[in-house]
């Protein structure tokens, strides 16, 4: 399973990409690996205020319906747009063209509640 | 997780296999991915392990008398080799389950049944005998059943067995077809919409079975296949899935099974019901609608057209072979025509909807 060194990772395998005060949000290989081929992904609505923990969206595989949750508060600044005609986007490039969406951080102590990849890891093989 | 295996679980785990629990057996949902699986039957070939599926022996001087109470389909023609698809109703029209009869001899046929519904059927068909001289055997843990899928099915097959498999008709069979040295009773049937056949075998003999047909077809493409294409497989197609199309409140009338219920055949259970349900008009039916707009269809998701509830979702999935997201409704008859528009309520969003033909999709060659 790939798990980038640089991000920050919440337990419900939510990944997080900070730059200055925006995070990019997806979800990580292991997701993408259990739910299968995705062929639908609902992302949230531009200028959305987010919660952590709350639901942002869902991505639904041919078989199984999957809440993504929000790691972080803010709000949405960007939305994947290539996720509606590409949805396996999210299974070929999980770190990368896979990406959900971006939110400007309303409070960045979050991120300190987030795992970093080595914890990520742990959890990993402890679900395991 | 808890669940009985097939014959060929370490099979699957060997291959890669997704284990899931389904009906109670633990069998591989998907092995490389669904989509992947689906198009390799599409295309070129898929084997799939259908040993849950029950095998009960009816076999006796009445068994034929038996039998055509029991089911809804008419066997009189039915010719030494040849198999018939048939839903089985309770007396009050209902379905018990829908299955698939083999005639080995006046005297001597086999009853292959849902996998879900093993137990169910047994004990119902036992209700049955009646004084019919007749004796029911159920095999089903003896009898392991591989389902070779796919346009290249019968070359991988023709690899594995000198017998003429290529002249079995569709809906026939051959028994002791020896295959890669096992004894087999190999059927032109299948759950797909593509050619193909279902082996029936010992269920000590599934795994040689599986690795020599795996072999065979691995230069025509082969892929080990699961429950989640076969589920999309058959859903394109619209053949239904009992507990879901079909049901105890789901008669086969309704479900759109017409042609496989023999209305002016002797008696047989549920004939008076199901005969003035046809004759009263259906108060719903099965039919299939293409999702409109942007969202996924699933079981049990409510219909609504004109502002109130007129139905349900029974299967609803993305059809990988259109690249468009299907459903089978069942729905108030008086909505039921191909072109109504009506709305699928997805998770508290109404989705728009339309009523097409069936099935999705139909093979050319």
């Amino acid at each position: 399973m790939k798990i980038p060194a640089e991000l920050k990772y919440s337990s419900d395998h939510e990944w997080v990409k900070v730059e200055g005060n925006k995070a990019t949000i997806g979800i990580t290989d292991f997701a993408q690996d259990q739910l299968g081929d995705v062929v639908f992904v609902e992302v949230p609505a531009l200028d959305t205020e987010l919660n952590a923990t709350e639901g942002l969206g869902t991505i639904e595989s041919v078989k199984a319906v999957s809440d993504v949750y929000s790691p972080v508060s803010g709000k949405v600044v960007e939305v994947n747009e290539q996720l509606e005609d590409a949805p396996q986007l999210i299974n070929e490039d999980a770190y990368g063209k896979g990406w959900i969406c971006v939110v400007e951080l309303s409070n960045t102590a979050e991120l300190d509640d987030l795992l970093n990849a080595a914890d990520y890891e742990k959890l990993l093989l402890e679900e395991a | 997780m808890e669940g009985k295996k097939t014959p060929l679980y370490d099979t699957h785990v060997k291959y890669g296999g997704r284990i899931v629990e389904f009906g109670g057996w633990l069998l591989p949902v998907q092995y490389s991915g669904v989509i992947a699986e689906h198009k390799a039957v599409r295309t070129c070939a898929g084997l799939f392990d259908v040993s849950h599926m029950g095998e009960i022996w009816a076999e006796g001087q009445e068994a034929f008398a038996f039998l055509q109470t029991l089911v809804t389909n008419d066997l009189t023609d039915l010719e030494v080799g040849q198999s018939r698809y048939s839903p089985m109703c309770y007396k009050d029209g209902g379905t018990v389950d829908d299955l698939l009869i083999y005639k080995f001899g006046p005297e001597k046929y086999l009853i292959v049944v849902n996998a879900a519904n093993i137990e169910k059927d047994w004990n119902w068909m036992q209700e049955n005998i009646d004084s019919f001289k007749v004796e029911l055997v159920n095999k089903s843990d003896a009898t392991g059943q591989l389902a070779l899928q796919g346009p290249k099915a019968l070359k991988i097959l023709e690899k594995l067995t000198s017998a003429p498999v290529g002249n079995i008709g569709y809906y026939h069979f051959m028994a002791d077809v020896m295959v890669a040295g096992k004894n087999t009773i190999v059927s032109r049937t299948g759950y797909t919409g593509e050619d193909g056949f279902e082996i029936y075998c010992e269920a000590s003999d599934a795994p040689v079975l599986w690795e020599a047909i795996m072999e065979a077809g691995k230069s025509e493409g082969i892929l080990p296949t699961g429950l989640g294409c076969r589920d999309t497989l058959r859903f394109e197609c619209c053949m239904p899935l009992y507990g879901h199309e079909l049901s105890q409140e789901i008669t086969p009338l309704m479900a759109g099974l017409g042609m496989f219920v023999k209305l002016d055949k002797d008696a047989f259970n549920g004939k008076e019901p199901l005969a003035a349900q046809k004759a009263n008009g259906l108060p719903q039916r099965v039919m299939g609608a293409e999702i409109t707009g942007r969202g996924i269809a699933r079981a049990g998701f409510p219909v609504q057209c004109e502002g109130k509830v007129i139905g349900r979702v029974t299967t609803g999935s993305p059809a990988p072979t259109l690249g468009k997201n299907m459903a089978l409704v069942l729905i108030d008859t008086a909505y039921a025509t191909i072109g109504k528009e009506i709305f699928i309520d997805v998770r508290g969003k109404y989705i728009p909807a339309v009523i097409v033909k069936k099935p999705f999709y139909k093979r050319t060659k």
